[in-house]
């Protein structure tokens, strides 16, 4: 089975790549997002249903689409 | 002829009866709308009358295949609540959820704006519900497409096309983009639910539906789902329209994924229409893909394609991406929603070049991606392992729409439409569709409206019979085009007679 060519990209404007980047850990957004991420574990027990395992045992949705 | 991808969306939101000895979702569901309709009926000031859904257009068994396609036998439930709304929305029961079916929008952005909308009138059906029922119990609504137990319902969207474009060219276009998409729209599951699967043999992946889809074309929505639907129903002037109901992707919460979904789905059907598709693209099993795909968070496994070569889910979307772009640059933008369509193309590359980079990189624009994150985190920090029911209820929860218990509204994510917009879109429909004129028709004459639907408007004049006004064309009775009409007409005897003129 032959591997694909891949497409020209190369036309693309760099500018364009930037966001890439972005959220990478180690830039400043991509830490800042995982200092947020942080600071929610830190909360997230609060948010969570009390009995997790009831909750999810009883979650139960019959009847779609 | 050149069809403007008017498009809309449909969810059923998952719903649990909290507090209760027993439940059922059935009357659980009637109890949410109904609460929330009563809740509108009662407010101060408020014209509106309850309006029902007229089901003179329901066909649900027609097969867009013709002869051989089969009727399967659904009935539409015309006995549970189903109310039309002043924003041109369709608020129901449909099977044992609530669903939202959202006005017709013209492009992406509004499909966005008016998505978001339906969530804020499952937020605020949850609080009228809870003034209603007793201390102790709560309806509350997920936005979510599976209980991890094996059962799904859907979010369902619909563009409109051109009849003269054969169903089989439809199909051919539509495939590889269903199946490579969820890489930026899947909504992202702990587990698998596929038959025959241990649930926990596949600890996280892309997609909230793909376990659910065993056919590659098909009539079917419940059972047996196909990755095409071939569901036959334009609501519109048939001999001129289709519209195409897809059934196969997630309820999204981060709005760009919403954003995406709507806007690149739309632009690869008006390759189809333009017939631009490329015929190498085709997938060779497009079903076993669908779930290779949702199951690949690398996004790096090779497809097999019809043509004996291979290509991963990545190669196929920049191929599609390169297609649409050239299409826009030669033919224009004017039937895919104008500058939103660039803006689709612009975030389509970004989004692209992200998840090429590094896949779990757009953490507030795609859903499954900033799932993934979160709940690894928390099973890195608490030892856990992915059968853990708390990264399970995380999981349920991160759909959940109550603002106290929303995982989703902890993430950050990019919003790109603002409260108050949204807010708007609660009451008000949009103003570039037929959606305009429904929802004018229920703001000013909501009293003298007997039914209305997709695409007509019953009156009572108080005569002897009632008066359909019909609403064929999608891309009529717009703002522009009968604003004026309505704000010169004090009744509804006077529009129908300017209408007739």
């Amino acid at each position: 089975m032959a591997e694909r060519e891949r497409i020209q990209k190369a036309s693309r404007p760099s500018s364009e790549q930037e966001p890439a980047t972005e959220a990478h850990s180690g830039s400043p957004s991509g830490e800042k997002l995982k200092a947020e991420l942080d600071d929610l574990l830190d909360e997230i027990d609060e948010v969570l249903e009390t009995n997790a395992e009831e909750f999810v045992n009883s979650y139960i949705q019959k009847g779609g689409q | 002829m050149v069809v403007p991808k008017i498009c809309g969306l449909e969810t059923e939101y998952g719903i649990t009866h909290r507090g209760a000895e027993e439940s059922n979702p059935i009357t659980a569901s009637s109890l949410l709308i109904n609460a929330y309709l009563s809740g509108l009926q009662h407010a101060p000031g408020s014209p509106i009358a309850r309006v029902e859904w007229d089901f003179e257009d329901e066909m649900p068994g027609r097969d867009a295949r013709g002869v051989g396609g089969g009727d399967i036998g659904y009935e539409p439930e015309t006995h549970l609540v189903n109310a039309v709304l002043t924003n041109g929305s369709r608020y129901y029961v449909d099977h044992a959820h609530p669903e939202i079916s959202g006005p017709e929008c013209a492009d992406a952005r509004s499909a966005v704006v008016w998505d978001r909308a339906a969530d804020v009138i499952a937020q605020r059906s949850m609080e009228a519900a809870r003034a209603l029922l007793p201390e102790g119990q709560e309806l509350v609504v997920y936005k979510n497409n599976s209980d991890g137990k094996g059962n799904s319902y859907g979010c369902h969207e619909n563009y409109l096309m051109d009849r003269a474009t054969p169903f089989g060219r439809i199909v051919h276009g539509a495939t590889p983009h269903f199946v490579t998409r969820q890489i930026f729209c899947g909504a992202g599951k702990v587990g698998t639910e596929a038959a025959g699967l241990e649930r926990f043999s596949v600890p996280f992946q892309l997609s909230q539906r793909a376990d659910f889809f065993e056919e590659e074309v098909g009539l079917e929505t419940t059972l047996k789902r196909p990755i095409v639907n071939t569901r036959d129903e334009p609501h519109a002037d048939a001999r001129h329209y289709r519209r195409l109901h897809v059934i196969v992707g997630d309820a999204n919460l981060a709005e760009v994924a919403t954003f995406l979904k709507v806007g690149t789905t739309a632009l690869v059907l008006a390759l189809v229409e333009h017939d631009l598709f490329p015929d190498d693209l085709a997938l060779a099993a497009p079903v076993q893909a669908i779930r290779a795909v949702s199951c690949d968070l690398s996004l790096r496994r090779p497809l097999r394609l019809a043509d004996g070569t291979s290509a991963t889910a990545l190669d196929l979307q920049w191929e599609l991406l390169e297609r649409c772009a050239k299409y826009c640059h030669d033919v224009g933008t004017e039937a895919v929603g104008g500058a939103v369509a660039d803006e689709v193309l612009a975030r389509w590359e970004t989004v692209l070049t992200q998840l090429e980079t590094e896949p779990l990189s757009p953490a507030t624009t795609v859903d499954w991606v900033a799932k993934y994150r979160l709940l690894d985190a928390y099973r890195s920090r608490n030892g856990c392992d992915w059968n853990d029911s708390r990264l399970q209820a995380l999981d349920l929860q991160y759909h959940d729409l109550r603002p106290e218990r929303s995982v989703a509204d902890r993430l950050s994510l990019e919003r790109l439409v603002d409260a108050e917009e949204v807010r708007w879109a609660t009451e008000n429909p949009p103003p570039d569709t037929r959606a305009y004129f429904r929802g004018r028709c229920l703001q000013q004459f909501a009293s003298h409206v007997v039914a209305a639907n997709w695409d007509s408007v019953v009156f009572d004049l108080g005569g002897e019979t009632l008066r359909r006004v019909p609403m064929m064309e999608p891309a009529r009775g717009t703002r522009q085009h009968v604003a004026s009409l309505f704000d010169e007409c004090p009744t509804p005897a006077d529009l129908i007679g300017r209408l007739q003129q």
